[in-house]
């Protein structure tokens, strides 16, 4: 496994450049994950995207860069401590300078200038790719086959000129640094791979599952799910609607639930805030709604472009009045998929908001996937119970119930259109005939039968899953782009560790995560906010016990494996002591 | 075909004897049957207020939505199944000043839905304070002073903001209220309906007999043609909005019909599984 970076200025190319290396290396049957620092602004300002490059599945970063491409000298200041006797590949336009404490080799081309030669400076990063394929020793072919097919559109000249690029790159590589060239990837895993991030997958997730509107209003990390449906609709015959505010996305979306059809929104931190007024419209009128909070750091506008999970207790508990909302966390972006197709099945069986809470990383971050995790034409489409058009006729006029009481709490929807089926669905509290009523009784009955029907998810949806040995020293518990890096750093740890994770937040499997952490001899959860959020609702439900301890960080940069192995270590060791 | 009685509903209406929203109620009914709707395919949306009452009343599809939300709403009702009938009621407070946003919004985006606001200049439901349409010197249990605020002029708002079809209904002048709502509902696009609805608990100024005073009415007026967004302007500001009739409305293609690839069948009769071959050409454009 090996870690690339490159680094330079917003508004330089650095995404497209990593992007390039890490689409090639995955058509090669090479695992990759990508990992981006940037900030909220569009030019200038460091940059710089970190491919990890494996021989199997890789779902986290981590600390040490093995070869580093600079384009300026902020880049080197700010990176070379990463490199621990790796390559550092520095554009010589800028006069590198290593920093004495800096454990590296220094390896200097002409970028800037080899692309002028070729025509434009702009192709600094294409003889900086081809440099990069060499520093991996990879094959020089899939890089010029990509690239010739990424500019074919562009015309002749330009892909040549490109082709040239890349070429050149590689090539003053291996006349000039030929004995430094000692990295070697290993063998490829040959597979059909696709290079996505989580945003990519609920938005995919999304069309499988039925949805075919999509009412947002852009907000990072979350507007590229907009933006993909955006592209992807109109095959489908599918609308997106680009909102005035987030009050508006929640409500619109709740009126195309009302109508029948699948709608979603999707939105950061602020707009869940927004949205919590609607959601609770959602929950009270039974009106299936599903809502993607990607989470990044708060309070208020926070930190947009950094990673944090600080937004679950509002997803569980904001907004006013008593409302449960059935809360899916993936924990990967395979599970990113599977929760956006299942989030619309389970929205209308239960009749009810459903809220998947992804995460900074886990939405912006691409990875490979293997293309058979994302079946499109076969999913289930599950509406629930519903009257149908012909129940309704016999059923006769003004007989209808839409809120009736049942045994599991859930009442059959009726769908505007049909025949007898006429209500009113409001949020004031409301009789069995949807008719407003503040009889206590009425009250009492309506209440018990929202907050009971949600509890059945348990029997349709594994809601806390475990992964490692039958009897572990040592379970570390996750949520959401954590769940990546504790796989990663239980790998690391010499000793029996399991990693378990939560899929469904709400409503709380309690049973489930009682029988799983039942084993452990310790339990450490680890999450990204201040409060210890997780541990809170663990602690709330019963669950959380004196094995438990918390490691959270909250700086608004992902944990890295390493950080985990460190902070695990110490809990191992002491069980040995005794 | 429909008659007045099917939309009806059993519910007893609550608003104080006198109210004009029973004349709004009454016109809407009458409007509904003269388009020849079906209760079954009519969505009305209701916000907060006396005036979002009206669901209760009125024998169709019926959502009651937060203060303000009313029109996002409806849009998603439309998109969802455009073959609906939408309208959306609500009040002065409701549109102009919590849901002012989504209006102006709606009015440029121009989807097939029948806006009727019952305008009181007044708070009713929260036992009287100003509304955004309160006259200067409106003095109430939140401005006893009288109000400092100039009013919000709706209609001059949605003729500059795009609005393809604009008028202003009195409930006291119930053919000419109910001819405006049917031509609303028939217009191809977001059509605005103002209607001055007297508040006779908490609104001694704005009464019947003053509004029968001071109202002109457009369609007494043969020169008048609703068809210049300059002139509708000028007539409103001239008449300070004190007019009733069509002020504006122009050839439309609604928002709906607009979007690519979305088709006529509306959502919610489409079949939801993706074929073979979409699906590859979706991830196509991820390799």
């Amino acid at each position: 496994m090996l870690a690339w970076k490159i680094g330079g200025d917003q508004g330089e190319g650095i995404d497209s450049t990593g992007d390039v290396l890490a689409i090639v290396a995955n058509r090669m049957g090479y695992y990759v994950y990508g990992y981006k620092h940037f900030s909220s602004r569009i030019k200038g300002g460091h940059t710089n995207y970190k491919v990890r490059i494996a021989t199997t599945r890789v779902e986290a970063t981590t600390r040490r860069t093995d070869i580093l491409v600079a384009l300026n000298q902020e880049t080197i200041d700010r990176n070379a401590h990463e490199l621990d006797g790796g390559l550092l590949l520095a554009d010589s336009a800028f006069n590198p300078v290593l920093p004495a404490s800096a454990k590296a080799h220094l390896l200097t081309l002409p970028l800037t200038e080899i692309a002028k030669g070729i025509g434009s400076a702009m192709m600094r990063n294409m003889v900086a790719v081809g440099a990069s394929a060499a520093l991996l020793q990879l094959p020089i072919a899939p890089f010029v086959e990509y690239v010739a097919a990424k500019f074919e559109k562009k015309g002749e000249a330009i892909v040549e000129a490109n082709r040239k690029a890349v070429e050149m790159g590689y090539q003053r590589i291996v006349d000039e640094y030929a004995a430094l060239l000692t990295y070697k990837l290993g063998e490829p895993m040959p597979g059909d791979r696709l290079v996505i991030s989580g945003n990519d997958a609920i938005a995919l997730g999304a069309i499988a599952g039925g949805c075919r509107l999509m009412c947002g209003y852009p907000i990072t990390p979350a507007t590229e799910i907009m933006e993909s449906l955006a592209k992807w609709f109109p095959l489908v015959g599918g609308a997106v609607v680009q909102m005035e505010d987030e009050l508006g996305s929640m409500t619109a979306v709740i009126g195309a639930g009302f109508a029948g059809a699948r709608a979603m929104t999707a939105t950061s931190g602020p707009g869940i805030s927004l949205m919590q007024e609607a959601i609770g419209l959602a929950s009270v009128t039974e009106i299936p709604a599903v809502i993607v909070d990607t989470q990044r750091g708060g309070p208020s506008t926070g930190m947009p472009t950094k990673q944090e999970q600080s937004d679950l207790l509002a997803l569980l508990n904001g907004g006013h009045g008593d409302t449960l909302r059935v809360v899916l966390t993936p924990g990967s972006v395979e599970e990113s998929f599977e929760d956006a197709v299942e989030a619309f099945n389970l929205a209308e069986q239960f009749q009810t908001p459903v809220i998947i809470a992804t995460d900074l990383s886990l939405s912006l971050w691409q990875q490979s996937v293997e293309r058979s995790k994302l079946k499109g034409p076969t999913q289930p489409i599950r509406h629930g119970v519903t009257f149908s058009r012909e129940e309704l006729l016999t059923l006769g006029e003004g007989v209808f119930q839409r809120y009736q009481i049942t045994a599991d709490g859930i009442s059959p929807r009726s769908l505007p259109g049909e025949i007898n089926g006429q209500y009113l669905a409001t949020g004031v509290e409301h009789g069995p005939s949807g008719k407003v009523s503040e009889d206590p009784i009425n009250r009492t009955q309506m209440m018990n039968k929202r907050l009971l029907k949600l509890q059945a998810i348990h029997q349709v949806r594994e809601g806390f899953k475990y992964e490692g040995p039958e009897e572990p020293e040592l379970i570390l518990v996750g949520i959401g782009s954590t769940v990546g890096i504790l796989r990663e750093a239980a790998a690391h740890l010499e000793a029996k560790v399991g990693v378990a994770w939560f899929r469904t937040l709400s409503p709380f499997p309690t049973e489930r995560v009682q029988s799983v952490l039942a084993v452990a001899q310790h339990i450490l959860v680890v999450e990204q906010n201040a409060l210890g959020q997780i541990r809170q609702l663990m602690t709330v439900h019963g669950v959380a016990d004196a094995r438990f301890d918390s490691f959270l960080k909250y700086d608004g940069v992902p944990f890295l494996p390493e950080e985990v192995v460190a902070r695990a270590k110490p809990l191992l060791n002491l069980l040995e002591v005794y | 075909m429909a008659t007045l009685q099917d939309f009806r509903t059993n519910e007893k209406a609550w608003w104080c004897p006198g109210c004009g929203d029973f004349g709004v109620l009454a016109a809407m009914q009458k409007a509904l049957v003269a388009v020849g709707a079906n209760p079954a395919t009519t969505a009305i949306v209701a916000g907060i207020g006396c005036s979002g009452k009206i669901g209760n009343y009125i024998n169709s599809y019926n959502l009651h939505v937060p203060h303000g939300r009313a029109l996002p709403a409806a849009l998603g009702i439309k998109l969802a199944n455009r073959d609906l009938m939408v309208l959306v009621a609500g009040g002065d407070g409701d549109g102009y000043a919590i849901g002012m946003g989504h209006f102006m919004h709606s009015l440029r985006r121009n989807a097939n839905i029948t806006y009727v606001v019952m305008d009181n200049h007044v708070y009713g439901l929260t036992k009287g304070q100003t509304s955004p349409t309160s006259e200067e010197g409106f003095q109430t249990k939140t401005s006893p002073q009288g109000s400092i605020e100039r009013p919000i002029h709706p209609l001059m708002l949605a003729v500059s903001a795009g609005a393809t079809f604009v008028a202003q209904g009195f409930s006291s002048w119930q053919p000419q209220l109910a001819s405006l709502i049917q031509k609303g509902i028939e217009h191809p696009g977001f059509s605005l309906i103002n209607v001055i609805s007297p508040c006779v608990t908490y609104n001694k100024v704005n009464t019947y007999d003053w509004y029968k005073k001071n109202l002109q009415n457009l369609d007494e007026d043969s020169t008048y043609q609703p068809t210049n967004r300059a002139r509708a302007l000028a007539r409103l500001h001239e008449s300070d909005e004190m007019v009733t009739g069509l002020i504006y409305q122009e050839e439309s293609t609604p928002y709906e019909a607009l979007i690519p690839g979305f088709r006529e069948t509306p959502l919610v009769h489409q079949d939801l599984n993706v074929d073979q071959a979409t699906w590859d050409k979706i991830l196509s454009t991820l390799e």
